[in-house]
């Protein structure tokens, strides 16, 4: 029996294998396809104070191996979640890291204080760094300080896991990563989508309402492992990876990178199941390797004495 | 709803480029209603990367249909699926028509191109409801045309090869002059522009109206929040395609 669970700061997680925010909804749409209670846990739709409609269509397109979003975290707000999905999630036994966006620092600490007096919520992720919102000209997610000070906030008002969702879209994330460890975070998860856009050339217009939008999915996964890679050299708290993962084996190369856990996102979209196919098929993989904890993978690239040569590439 | 593996009975072309897709799918071939859609995974590559939903069509037995034009790699690739092969798919989604409301007796479907789409499986649970059932499809061409498993049909051609020269709105227009057919209750799917039209005239004509949308979709299931639908006076801006459509009364949406 392989060991896959795992602790952030003393919460528990089944294994290592968590849906990513945004590609799950609240955690009830998809019991139809697939036990949500085999997943390490569900990381929900980001939150907000008040409910939000989102941006207007097209919302997506798809690209080469990825899609580009500008949803705008249209989202139900905190109020009715914590009426209408932490019973449901509650009596599920899973996980449940509840995602918070928002677009002022009071705001933040407004929705943490009512999942906190709410209960039922194990962990929280900080969504800093949507790239489909930018109200007051604010992008808390590119200014080191601002990212800083949504953490030391959120730390005084909660014990629960705070794990912050950091972007890609930086100059250097590692330095992101190391100022919210000085401010208390647990965790961070690398990487939110990249900045990106697609063009009709025949109507020259944008394919989204917003012109730019969020890359997801597998194009994005060599950009994020190397992300991670750097994150996870920087800092000792855990790095939660996240970026084109839809197979065990995008699962196991995040974790040699130094990732602790990793998060399925876009894949769900493509079979909400994929997230239980990846848990299962590291295990499996870890039997077949002799591996007996999926934890003793983290962070055991070996960069000592050459690289390898990809045997299938033909 | 449903994830399965599903065989390939056969892929039939039934206008140029156009084609009609059977698998074997009993599960889903019971649960399906009238304007619900499939979302089938057209390959194993990453290109496309997305599941494409396609109304279904038809349903005859253990088999369910859909039909569509080749018109981009998830189309292509579709075309070209061999009896025997297995296709992923997720279905039956969404919500459809209300057909079976007692306070009409006569339905008008109406299908603009590849629109047609879903007035066969609809006319098949007219017929068992006992409404009476006109069908009125526009196409650029008559050889575009695609006219069987419907009942009643009159014709509409953008090059007037066929029937009405015009477009199928003008043919609702001709077929339902005012006063007529109060009883009436319209079905209509087709592109956007056509859509729009329709809604238009339903609304001058102060009839009822239902209409199936096509749009571009990641998930299919409600949780991405992909594919918004503006809402007209309501409390939401927004209603998601996938879930709460793709059929929609026109008076509760922004074409």
């Amino acid at each position: 029996m392989v060991r896959t669970e795992f602790h952030i700061a003393g919460v528990h997680f089944k294994n290592r294998v968590l849906a990513a925010s945004g590609t799950f909804g609240y955690g009830d749409e998809c019991t139809d396809l697939v036990d949500v209670q085999r997943l390490g846990g569900i990381v929900t739709k980001s939150l907000s104070l008040k409910p939000r409609d989102g941006n207007p269509p097209p919302r997506i397109v798809e690209t080469s191996g990825g899609m580009l979003n500008s949803i705008g975290l249209a989202n139900i707000g905190v109020h009715r979640f914590i009426a209408e999905k932490l019973p449901r999630l509650r009596a599920l036994d899973i996980t449940v890291v509840a995602n918070i966006a928002a677009s002022s620092v009071d705001e933040y600490c407004a929705v943490l204080d009512l999942l906190e007096e709410a209960g039922g919520a194990h962990a929280y992720e900080i969504n800093v760094s949507c790239p489909n919102v930018k109200e007051g000209g604010l992008n808390f997610g590119t200014d080191c300080a601002m990212t800083a000070g949504i953490t030391r906030r959120l730390r005084a008002r909660t014990r629960k896991p705070l794990i912050l969702k950091l972007t890609p879209n930086v100059a250097q994330i590692s330095t992101f990563a190391r100022a919210v460890q000085d401010e208390g975070a647990d965790a961070v998860s690398v990487i939110n989508t990249l900045i990106g856009m697609a063009i009709d050339i025949r109507t020259r217009k944008p394919l989204l309402s917003t012109v730019t939008g969020g890359l997801s999915g597998p194009a994005i996964k060599p950009v994020a492992l190397a992300k991670v890679y750097e994150t996870a050299r920087s800092v000792h708290i855990p790095v939660i990876g996240i970026g084109g993962i839809s197979t065990p084996s995008d699962a196991i190369e995040f974790f040699l990178a130094g990732a602790t856990a990793v998060q399925v996102g876009t894949a769900n979209f493509i079979d909400p199941a994929a997230g239980v196919h990846v848990a299962e098929g590291i295990a499996t993989w870890c039997t077949t390797q002799g591996i007996d904890d999926v934890g003793k993978l983290v962070g055991t690239l070996d960069t000592q004495g050459g690289v390898s040569v990809l045997e299938s590439w033909l | 709803m449903l994830h399965i593996l599903a065989r390939v009975l056969h892929v039939t072309s039934v206008a140029p480029n156009v084609y009609v897709l059977a698998f074997h799918a009993p599960d889903l071939a019971a649960a399906v209603r009238p304007g619900q859609f499939v979302n089938i995974l057209t390959g194993d590559s990453l290109q496309p990367l997305l599941r494409r939903p396609f109304s279904v069509y038809r349903t005859e037995g253990d088999a369910v249909e859909v039909i569509f034009q080749r018109v981009g790699k998830g189309t292509a690739a579709l075309s070209l699926a061999q009896p025997g092969g297995f296709l992923d798919i997720i279905g039956p989604l969404g919500a459809g028509f209300h057909l079976d409301d007692p306070r009409y007796q006569t339905a008008v479907l109406i299908g603009g191109g590849l629109g047609v789409a879903p007035l066969p499986i609809a006319t098949a649970a007219l017929q068992k409801a006992g409404k009476r059932v006109v069908t009125l499809l526009g196409a650029r061409t008559a050889g575009q045309l695609v006219e069987t498993h419907l009942e009643n049909v009159h014709v509409a051609t953008d090059d007037g090869t066929r029937g009405l020269h015009g477009t199928v709105v003008d043919l609702a227009a001709q077929y339902l002059p005012v006063g007529a057919h109060e009883d009436a209750r319209l079905f209509g799917c087709g592109p956007t522009p056509m859509l729009r039209a329709l809604a238009e005239f339903a609304r001058t004509r102060a009839l009822e109206c239902e209409v199936s949308l096509e749009g571009q979709m990641a998930c299919g299931i409600g949780i991405c929040q992909g594919c918004p639908v503006e809402l007209t006076g309501q409390l939401r801006t927004y209603a998601l395609m996938c879930k709460d459509g793709p059929v929609f009364n026109t008076r509760d949406i922004v074409i």
